[in-house]
């Protein structure tokens, strides 16, 4: 079967790869270009690991056809530190033990930068309604919510 | 194993293409295709996708709403003049999935899946599709009750009146994880009101059965009355009948025909 030409910004980088039919974006992030942070996880649309921004957007990769992020800005994990200068978000998950095992800090970490770009000073509630579609089974979710609302701008984030 | 993708700028091709393989699927969202592709699904190996504008325009404005299949929850929840349906859009997934999934790909989302089109049942939608002899419109009871059969057409809109007010159309979902999770029961209410009493009422229920369905028995209680104490008891009491739920994870059969009537009365009563 015949590989699609595909190009789309990666992290503000142009890309170009070939991709087999039906691939996904995630396999396509991972396998083709070598961007390991957004995971694998249930391959469903229920855990949220593999979260991206897709044109701002948060998507799945898992769930999005590679081909339909032609001409499309992808960003990752791996596209919002600064140089050796980790983003806010990281920061406030360091500092608040927000990470545990670590596997849905990726996704966890997309959908609240997601949130942030389009509300830098959102409540609990909004920070929890952010991260519902991304599933962590260590922390109790506090440290991650504590993180997010920590690194709103400025830390005076609404109760 | 590889797939062939096939994106056509017409519905009218992409129609053609749907009809002319059974083993082909469109995708929308991807919500529901990728999952099946991601699962190893070998009954798909094509995907048929359509650029078509129209597929994803919004037509609220008037008194009848026109929603593009390809219309995603998130841009319902960006909608003012759709206010009434935020609550069925809110529901469903967290924001991600919000911002792929279609209100034309739920039609075809399996239990515990589906709830925004339970609200589109109670609203008495029409669906138009477009197959290969041609495009019609389906009364989307009718589109449910031959889902199985409707892989090979392709939808292009749902179209439904606005509710007169606020009051009403009603709905609540009913989940073990909040704000998101699968369904454990999904209820919709329309009841329009003539003077007091209530005409055309439309009660639909999702995970009560295989498709979402009406709760005719229960309509059947509110028609003709004012919406009371005693027309509350009486359509709780006939919630159940005519459904077959089924067990899975969230909920059995059983709990799910126990708790139906209980949450028809909260939803009816106005009870949060």
């Amino acid at each position: 079967m015949t590989k699609t030409p595909l190009q789309f910004q990666h992290n503000g980088r142009d890309v170009a790869i070939f991709v087999d039919g039906g691939t996904n974006l995630l396999v396509a992030l991972r396998e083709l270009i070598g961007d390991m942070t957004p995971k694998f996880g249930c391959g469903q649309g229920g855990c949220g690991t593999c979260s991206v921004l897709i044109d701002g957007e948060l998507h799945l990769s898992c769930l999005t056809l590679a081909e339909t992020v032609a001409g499309r800005s992808v960003e990752t994990l791996d596209g919002i530190k600064d140089g050796p200068n980790l983003h806010p978000l990281q920061r406030a998950f360091a500092d608040n033990f927000a990470a545990q095992c670590g596997y849905c800090t990726p996704g966890m970490l997309m959908a609240a930068k997601a949130l942030l770009d389009r509300n830098p000073q959102p409540s609990r509630a909004e920070v929890v309604e952010a991260i519902s579609g991304n599933i962590c089974r260590c922390t109790g979710y506090e440290p991650i919510i504590n993180a997010v609302l920590a690194a709103a701008s400025g830390g005076r984030a609404r109760a | 194993m590889p797939v062939t993708v096939k994106t056509f700028t017409s519905t009218n091709e992409a129609a053609a293409a749907l009809s002319s393989d059974r083993s082909a699927r469109y995708l929308g969202g991807g919500t529901l295709v990728m999952r099946a592709l991601n699962e190893g699904d070998i009954s798909i190996s094509t995907v048929v996708r359509a650029s078509d504008q129209a597929m994803t325009r919004i037509d609220a404005s008037g008194a009848r709403v026109v929603l593009g299949a390809g219309v995603t929850f998130a841009r319902i929840l960006a909608e003012r003049d759709l206010g009434f349906l935020h609550a069925p859009a809110r529901s469903i997934g967290g924001p991600a999935v919000r911002n792929m999934g279609t209100v034309g790909g739920n039609l075809f989302a399996p239990v515990p899946y589906g709830d925004f089109t339970v609200a589109m049942l109670a609203l008495d939608a029409v669906v138009s599709v477009q197959g290969g002899l041609g495009g019609r419109e389906i009364g989307i009871e009718e589109f449910l009750q031959s889902r199985d059969r409707q892989a090979g057409t392709l939808v292009l809109a749902i179209s439904f009146a606005k509710p007169g007010s606020t009051e009403a159309f009603r709905y609540r979902k009913i989940a073990r994880i909040k704000p998101k999770g699968g369904a454990v029961i999904t209820l919709a209410a329309h009841l329009p009101v003539n003077g007091s009493r209530i005409v055309g009422a439309r009660v639909a229920l999702g995970s009560m059965a295989p498709t979402p369905i009406r709760a005719r028995a229960a309509e059947r209680a509110l028609e003709g009355r004012a919406l009371d104490a005693s027309t509350i008891n009486a359509a709780a009491a006939a919630a159940v009948e005519g459904t077959s739920p089924g067990d899975n994870a969230l909920a059995s059969a059983w709990y799910r025909r126990e708790i139906v009537g209980v949450h028809l009365r909260r939803l009816l009563s106005g009870q949060e």
